[in-house]
């Protein structure tokens, strides 16, 4: 079937089988690794991507379902080789260890801070606790984001 | 020391946040085939047919591949040798591999791995260790189905009970805990047309992987080259069983002469790679009125699984560990690891130590308590200091600062300050541990400590190292650089770490045992002697002083007793490189010599020990025995921290791993071996929300030995966590849970029963 959507900005007219799986769409056609898959039962986070500002768990989207919507993987979130403020805060704060799930944790985190600037403790490790990180114990995550939310609200 | 003691930023840290495609499931190859893993349906017995008739009608279905097809022998070495790539006549656990098939592409890989007929006929397994322990008529190995006996005998345990104010006897269990690496385990075979063989892969032991795939192929080990692609997490649970894995894609590749794909689905991962060994622990001591303990008696049984896989290494360290890090002079201990027909257990944080430590810390607080002395106060009097000797005869001459650890902790966690604080049904406590880990391979395993690492410094200052150990998210790799960087003086951002890759260093052994950091730091430092000699010799030519007066740092080299003499060191590399000087250097390190006596439990078992002490701060609902951790105060002494941030993080991860082994982590088996719940949603590890207030203490007691004071530790934090649960919800309800996890319904039954 044939679909548009946007991707990361760009405007994607794409012909799909409509069985295909979101993260399939986007590791196998547009080789954009930092989608990973950890579990395909939308269990542990690691392939979250941004619909329409909203994380979700690709594994468990249709490609199909992208039509007519807006969709940011981590490979949008830098412009170019300038970091976005989330990625430079989760290296400053010493948040990432083996990376297999920071992707995830940092469009979740993204998507938490364009709602809320200034969240709360507990918001932020409700934004989170969709996403399993077996090596941090998420205490660095939690200081990445309130640094980030700091930059953020100083940037204004 | 400028780079040493600095929190640098992660090496290789912007791949990671921008999501580079660096991981094995992120390859592509042109031709690549992909294949799937046919698995036992039972947890004993015949094999009768694999019978895959019917998928010979499956477009782009490529063939079946067993024990049949293999050209060399069909066993993965590891320990002993019982172990087989494939089952070929007898399955002996449930998902234990019989095959493989390959395709075109993953999707009918699948398609295949569904039509395929297995027919096994069933025979009666063993389950329960205790039970398979010397059966009489079912042999899985050897005549008792003991893989390894191992003991401590030291003093006369008898007579010191009678001499006890108080004895504590109990039994403890733990279940199979699950490692939960995020990455699953993956593999790409790449044959070459030289005829020698390319492995790609997540792993901790790339040589361990190699020696399996040459063993399995029939292929000399110079012929195959195995290649440490980012590792999302391993926790020991990327020891051994990657050979697995890198065997069923290994085979397939080599007789198809096609590059294969094989990435496990997480159920799969589960339900067969290696876990926690399942425990069984009978544990009594004594301690006079004093408040010595005076004798430990302990009986230890773990569950091996199938095959031996690491069970004997693992049970030689949990012997070893468990006395606690205290002195005591009579101790008889017997451990035992025991063949079930269950998947093979094997390496996990802590490595057999975390069960038997379980026990020790939970009869230390209840002997205490027994005594009416504080628990705190009652290991002070026993802790091990420098000087000391332990209880299999190991004289500690340096560093123990297992003291300085406890201080810490009770000092910062407001322990037996608080005045009994309860709001409506909470009830607060506090409980303490107090833990020690040997550091490295040690005796269990010294043919292996050694390591290899190679420095190349190039005409324009940059720097290439290689090492055979392997990062897997710990942080080895920025550790290592900043000792490249600091020993050749030069910006860290000049350094990169090479891939790990068996064609690049000798055989280092496994990235096990906390011991990367010492051992390829180690190792690093006496590759850089050469080109370090070179830039120093250099730069006294052209800053007209002796060479010892050289100082390099962060890119300048200039004179010790006149700092504005200065000269840059990129400068100083490329006069090297006209004048034709060495700047490679080969480094190969070898640890001090250990022993271990089997039969008596004597010798030195491990070259040096981290030391740690946490303390947990929790409220128990006294309504429904449910748990909420306040607060964990974690202290460990690592020698040296080169990079606080970095070591900082691995006591916050390792406390949550512990936390989840306390409170949630639960595989289970049915009564026919089959692993029950092999997915996140119900095997449950720590959230965000699980998350309590965590403090890091690091304390340095330098390691002579080691790079820059350094000693490994990164598995020590998760190891005494459960117990210190237990401590304090003893302290806070009264009830004592002697087996994991703590869950809220053993408590609400424990507080019933009161």
């Amino acid at each position: 079937m044939k679909i548009k959507f946007r991707l990361n900005g760009r405007l994607i007219n794409a012909d799909i089988p409509g069985g295909m799986r979101l993260i399939d769409l986007l590791r196998e056609d547009f080789n954009l690794t930092g989608t990973r898959e950890g579990c395909g039962k939308g269990e542990c986070g690691a392939c979250t991507v941004l619909l329409d500002g909203k994380p979700v768990n690709s594994c468990l989207v249709l490609a199909a379902q992208l039509k007519g919507r807006a969709m940011v993987t981590i490979e949008g979130l830098s412009d170019g080789d300038t970091l976005d403020p989330v990625q430079r805060a989760f290296l400053e704060a010493t948040a990432v260890q083996c990376g297999f799930c920071s992707p995830g944790l940092i469009l979740a985190a993204k998507s938490l801070l364009d709602k809320y600037p200034d969240p709360s403790e507990e918001q932020i490790k409700r934004a989170i606790s969709g996403n399993l990180c077996r090596c941090t114990g998420y205490s660095k995550v939690f200081k990445a984001i309130k640094m980030a939310s700091e930059t953020h609200r100083n940037s204004k | 020391m400028g780079l040493i003691g600095k929190s640098v930023i992660k090496a290789g840290g912007v791949e990671r946040v921008t999501g580079k495609g660096t991981f094995v499931a992120d390859i592509k190859l042109p031709g690549m085939v992909y294949c799937a893993v046919i698995r036992s349906p039972v947890a004993r017995g015949d094999i009768i047919a694999i019978d895959d008739s019917s998928c010979n009608r499956v477009k782009g279905y490529l063939g079946l591949f067993t024990a049949k097809s293999i050209p060399g022998n069909n066993v993965i070495p590891i320990v002993f040798r019982d172990q087989p790539c494939f089952a070929a006549k007898r399955v002996n656990y449930h998902g234990e591999p019989i095959g493989v098939v390959a395709a075109e592409s993953k999707a009918i890989a699948h398609t295949a791995l569904n039509r395929i007929k297995v027919t096994v006929k069933e025979l009666e397994g063993l389950i329960d260790p205790l039970k398979a322990w010397g059966h009489r008529k079912i042999k899985l190995y050897g005549d008792d189905n003991i893989f390894r006996h191992s003991k401590i005998r030291r003093g006369d345990v008898e007579s010191a009970f009678r001499e006890c104010e108080v004895i504590i006897e109990d039994t403890y269990t733990t279940p199979y805990q699950e490692h939960a690496y995020i990455e699953p385990q993956g593999m790409v075979a790449n044959p070459l047309p030289d005829g020698t063989m390319e492995i790609y892969g997540s792993m901790q032991c790339p040589f361990y992987v190699r020696e399996a795939v040459a063993e399995v192929l029939a292929l000399p080990l110079s012929d195959v080259r195995v290649i440490q692609t980012s590792t999302g997490g391993g926790f020991g649970g990327k020891e051994d069983v990657p050979s697995l894995v890198a065997c069923q894609a290994a085979l397939p590749a080599c007789l198809l002469k096609r590059p294969v794909k094989l990435i496990y689905e997480r159920d799969e991962d589960m339900i067969s790679m290696s876990k926690r060994h399942p425990s069984w622990i009978h544990y009594k001591s004594g301690a006079t009125a004093d408040g010595i303990l005076r004798a430990i008696q302990a009986e230890y049984i773990i569950d091996g699984g199938a095959y031996s896989t690491l069970s004997p290494v693992v049970l030689f360290r949990g012997t070893v560990h468990s006395m606690g890090p205290y002195r005591c002079e009579n101790v008889h201990i017997d451990s035992y690891a025991v063949a079930t027909n269950k998947v093979p257990c094997g390496a996990f944080r802590g490595f057999g130590s975390p069960q038997i430590l379980f026990a020790v810390e939970s009869q230390m607080d209840r002997l205490a308590q027994g005594l009416k002395m504080d628990p705190a106060e009652f290991r002070r009097r026993n802790l091990l200091k420098t000087g000391d000797t332990t209880s299999f005869g190991q004289k500690l001459s340096w560093s123990v600062g297992a003291k300085e650890t406890l201080e810490k902790v009770v000092e910062h966690s407001g322990w037996r300050n608080h005045i009994p604080e309860s709001a409506g049904d909470k009830r607060i406590g506090y409980g303490l541990s107090t833990v020690f880990y040997g550091v490295g391979l040690g005796a269990g395993g010294k043919h292996l400590a050694r390591t290899g690492a190679r420095v190349m410094v190039e005409p324009d200052a940059s720097v290439t190292f290689s090492v055979g150990t392997t990062d897997m998210g710990q942080g080895m790799q920025t550790v290592l650089a900043q000792v490249v960087a600091q020993e050749l003086g030069l910006p860290f951002e000049n350094i990169r770490m090479m891939p790990t890759d068996t064609s690049r260093v000798p055989d280092s052994g496994p990235t096990v045992a906390s011991r990367a950091t010492t051992m390829s730091g180690n190792a690093l430092i006496i590759a850089c002697e050469k080109p370090r000699d070179s830039i120093l010799t250099e730069a006294s030519i052209l800053l007209k002083i002796e060479k010892h007066n050289v100082v390099i740092d962060e890119g300048i080299a200039f004179d010790r007793k006149d700092g504005r003499l200065k000269v840059t060191i990129k400068e100083i590399i490329k006069n090297c490189f006209g004048k034709r000087m060495p700047l490679t250097g080969d480094g190969w390190y070898n640890t001090p010599e250990t022993s271990w006596d089997n039969e008596t439990g004597i010798g030195e078992p491990y070259v040096t020990y981290a030391w740690a002490s946490n303390i947990v701060k929790l409220a128990v609902d006294t309504q429904t025995g449910e748990v909420e951790v306040l607060k964990i105060s974690s202290a460990h002494d690592v020698g040296k921290a080169i990079n606080p941030a970095m070591v900082e993080c691995q006591i916050e991860g390792g406390v949550i791993q512990g936390l989840g082994f306390a409170l949630t982590e639960e595989m289970m088996a049915d009564s026919k071996g089959k692993l029950l719940n092999p997915e996140f949603s119900t095997y449950i590890i720590p959230t965000a929300s699980d998350v309590p207030e965590i403090e890091p203490i690091i304390v340095e007691h330098p390691y002579p030995d080691g790079p820059y004071g350094a000693r490994g530790f990164g598995e020590q934090p998760l190891m005494g966590i459960a117990p210190a649960v237990a401590n304090a919800v003893a302290d806070a309800v009264g009830v004592r849970i002697t087996d994991l996890p703590i869950t809220a319904e053993k408590i609400w039954r424990a507080l019933r029963a009161k």
